[in-house]
């Protein structure tokens, strides 16, 4: 029985687990990740609405196209237009409540644009819970990529021409560079050669990336998608971490750990806190934007509790109040999920469309995996937060101070 | 009785006879005030009108007058639940009056938002000191300057436009930490600090913001008695650099050593107005705040 777990298509998982791992999902909620680090991370406003930022996003790019009849790249800023105007309706009546009352306002105002777009009186301008379709073309046309074409990441795949070669590899050596700094950050603290180990460990990342390349590839289809989303999420990180580095940041930080303190420092904690939100709802509005924009079609049932809920998790995984736990995150929590259903998959198939040890089935049926996955997720943050409650990123120490 | 008053005569004047220099002066000013509630002072820096504000059915602060003087260290004393808290909240706006008027510099606060009070030169500290914890004690001191242009969040993206404040900012908080002895903690997490070390975090960040008027909630509670000595000192020192001090304490021997000018609250109301001398032997604090028993011991009523 436990031969044949030899025989599984270790090439065939790998490929879709690593291929997860930057796909589309990940993407959208890295971005919508970061955007919920401002307000979750930084600020520490719980905010369980962010489902209805990423709507505002959709549903603009949807409405630009298919009903206003303009062109796509006014979606960008309609979209953003929503955004702020959801966050003031939402902030204004609630920031200056507690935390929890925020958490409460802010799921109900999700769940109400949801249900208005989805409602049969407004089927007219939203078009119910079919949502508004066929949309794709729009994007297709501004970007260069083709749907028939499948792309392979590895920078020397023959596939690639020259262009390509040169831009993966000087993706890769900047991603390599953070990559060292963070595990300079991590591991090299004390040490005095600090500039070596910078060196050693971005050149381990290279070429552990490098590797990881020579797995992924999408279709054309998703492709654009993917690159349009992970440049927009390599710009709102550096965004973010260029603001949680100034001055304003450490204000929002503080406010985080005692509004009052702040506030009796003479900062309009009111002002700041209004800030964080609309910050990190637009930039949530841009992960709505890239997943209608790659499905071509945006549904209001995509933007559901369980998306805000999700986001939450892969934030809290990759680790709270880091840029880099917000981007990592999301990339884990769908690459073990995809690395489970895939696994499982085949194991059922090959054991014979049931998975079970000692005659004992618990899978006996397909349909089950599914429920075997998420079981495994709620196992995986139950153990998370038990042995590594800061995530992956996030900082021991800081941890150990709560509740002092 | 006669014992201890003759004590507390003699402590004070040997106190006296080191008295700095704007000790000498902060205490000639009040020198003519009469020793009564409410009465008014030469040269206020804080005056409060008619001031009342009820929770439910119960009064916390009723105050018909009280004024601060200016360059003074004043002590608000009185036993718990007299308002002391309530009244700090009221006067620096995390907490509205019910009816009154109260003003900071000759200007009317009444329509002033709790954090825009800081910026008028006036600062609070909290009885359950707010150490930000998860942040360091430099960053913590570096919070407490207002007007920094980079907490604007667009400023906040153009480093250019910030770090030479933000390097004046963090020279001023190296040399306040230096002199609350906090100096060794400074890239600590606040969090680590002991109780003690937090009063005197929370105090020289309130330092940071340039106040006229620091008040101080509660500052030696919880502190060792060498600690206190050394805040006591610190605070006689903001006087020198010429800020005025409010402070409350419950601590008698610290309102006696450090402070020009006593006001007593009990049950929302100011019962009683003075310098440390003539409010110890005032026979409605002695009632309402020491009780009719003090001197004794506990064990005497039994």
């Amino acid at each position: 029985m436990f031969a044949n777990i030899l025989d599984l298509p270790f090439d065939a998982i790998l490929t879709q687990t690593l291929s997860a791992f930057f796909g589309v999902n990940a993407m959208y909620f890295a971005i919508a990740a970061i955007g919920l680090n401002v307000q979750f991370g930084y600020a520490g406003l719980l905010n369980f609405g962010q489902a209805g930022f990423m709507a505002c996003g959709a549903y603009a790019v949807g409405m630009t196209t298919h009903y206003f009849d303009i062109s796509f790249w006014w979606g960008i800023p309609i979209a953003v237009t929503y955004a702020v105007v959801f966050g003031l309706i939402m902030g204004i009546p609630t920031l200056r409540l507690r935390a929890d009352y925020l958490a409460i306002v802010t799921i109900a105002l999700a769940e109400v644009i949801r249900l208005v777009v989805r409602s049969v009186t407004f089927k007219k301008y939203f078009n119910g819970s079919d949502g508004i379709n066929g949309f794709a073309d729009t994007f297709r046309r501004v970007t260069p990529f083709d749907d028939a074409k499948r792309y392979k990441l590895y920078p020397f795949d023959t596939s690639n021409g020259t262009g390509a070669t040169v831009l993966l590899l000087v993706v890769f050596g900047v991603i390599a560079v953070l990559a060292g700094r963070v595990l300079l950050g991590r591991f090299g603290r004390e040490r005095s050669n600090r500039g070596v180990m910078w060196a050693v460990f971005a050149g381990a990342s290279f070429l552990v990336v490098l590797v990881i390349s020579s797995y992924v590839e999408y279709g054309g289809q998703s492709f654009k998608a993917i690159i349009v989303g992970w440049i927009l999420a390599a710009v709102f990180g550096a965004f973010v971490f260029m603001l949680m580095r100034s001055p304003w940041g450490r204000v929002l930080k503080g406010i985080r750990e005692d509004e009052e303190a702040v506030r009796s420092l003479g900062k309009s904690v009111y002002s700041y806190k209004m800030q964080a939100l609309i910050i990190g709802g637009v930039i949530a509005t841009f992960s709505g934007m890239m997943l209608s924009l790659d499905r071509g079609s945006v549904q209001p049932d995509n933007y559901s509790r369980d998306v805000t809920f999700y986001v939450l998790t892969a934030l809290v995984l990759g680790g709270a109040a880091k840029v880099s736990g917000s981007i990592v995150g999301p990339m884990l929590f769908w690459g073990i999920l995809s690395f489970t259903d895939v696994f499982l998959n085949s194991l059922f198939k090959e054991w014979g469309n049931q998975i079970g040890i000692f005659g004992w089935k618990f899978v006996s049926n397909s349909s089950q995996v599914g429920m075997i996955v998420q079981g495994m997720i709620g196992l995986m943050l139950v153990l998370l937060m038990v042995f590594r409650p800061q995530g992956l990123f996030g900082n021991r120490k800081e941890m150990a101070l709560d509740g002092r | 009785m006669d014992d201890e008053s003759m004590d507390a005569e003699t402590a004070g004047e040997v106190m006296t006879t080191k008295l700095s220099e704007t000790a000498r002066v902060a205490r000639a000013a009040l020198v003519d005030v009469a020793p009564e509630p409410g009465v008014s002072k030469p040269d206020p820096i804080m005056t409060a009108v008619a001031v009342r504000r009820s929770f439910g059915g119960i009064t916390a602060v009723d105050v018909d007058r009280v004024e601060i003087q200016r360059g003074s260290i004043t002590a608000l004393i009185g036993p718990n639940g007299a308002g002391k808290t309530t009244f700090f909240n009221l006067m620096t706006g995390f907490d509205t009056p019910d009816t009154g008027t109260w003003a900071f510099n000759g200007q009317s606060l009444e329509k002033v938002a709790a954090h825009k009070t800081a910026g008028m030169g006036m600062v609070r500290t909290f009885q359950l000191t707010k150490s930000l914890t998860k942040m360091s004690v430099i960053e913590n001191m570096k919070l407490g300057a207002t007007g920094q242009t980079g907490e604007k969040w667009w400023n906040g993206l153009l480093p250019f436009r910030w770090t030479a404040q933000e390097k004046a900012i963090e020279a001023r908080a190296d040399e306040l930490l230096a002199r609350f002895k906090l100096d060794h903690m400074r890239d600590e997490y606040a969090g680590t600090l002991s109780g003690g070390q937090r009063k005197l975090l929370e105090m020289s960040r309130a330092l940071m913001t340039n106040p006229q008027l620091v008040m101080l909630d509660e500052p030696m509670a919880g502190v060792n008695p060498a600690l206190k000595q050394s805040l006591n000192q610190h605070i006689k020192g903001l006087r020198d650099e010429g800020m005025t001090v409010l402070f409350v304490e419950h601590d008698m021997d610290m309102v006696h050593d450090i402070s020009d000018w006593v006001i007593v609250m009990a049950e929302g109301r100011i019962i009683a107005e003075g310098t440390p001398d003539q409010i110890s032997s005032n026979p409605a604090v002695i009632d309402a705040y020491l009780g009719s028993h003090q001197g004794k011991s506990l064990l005497e009523d039994l």
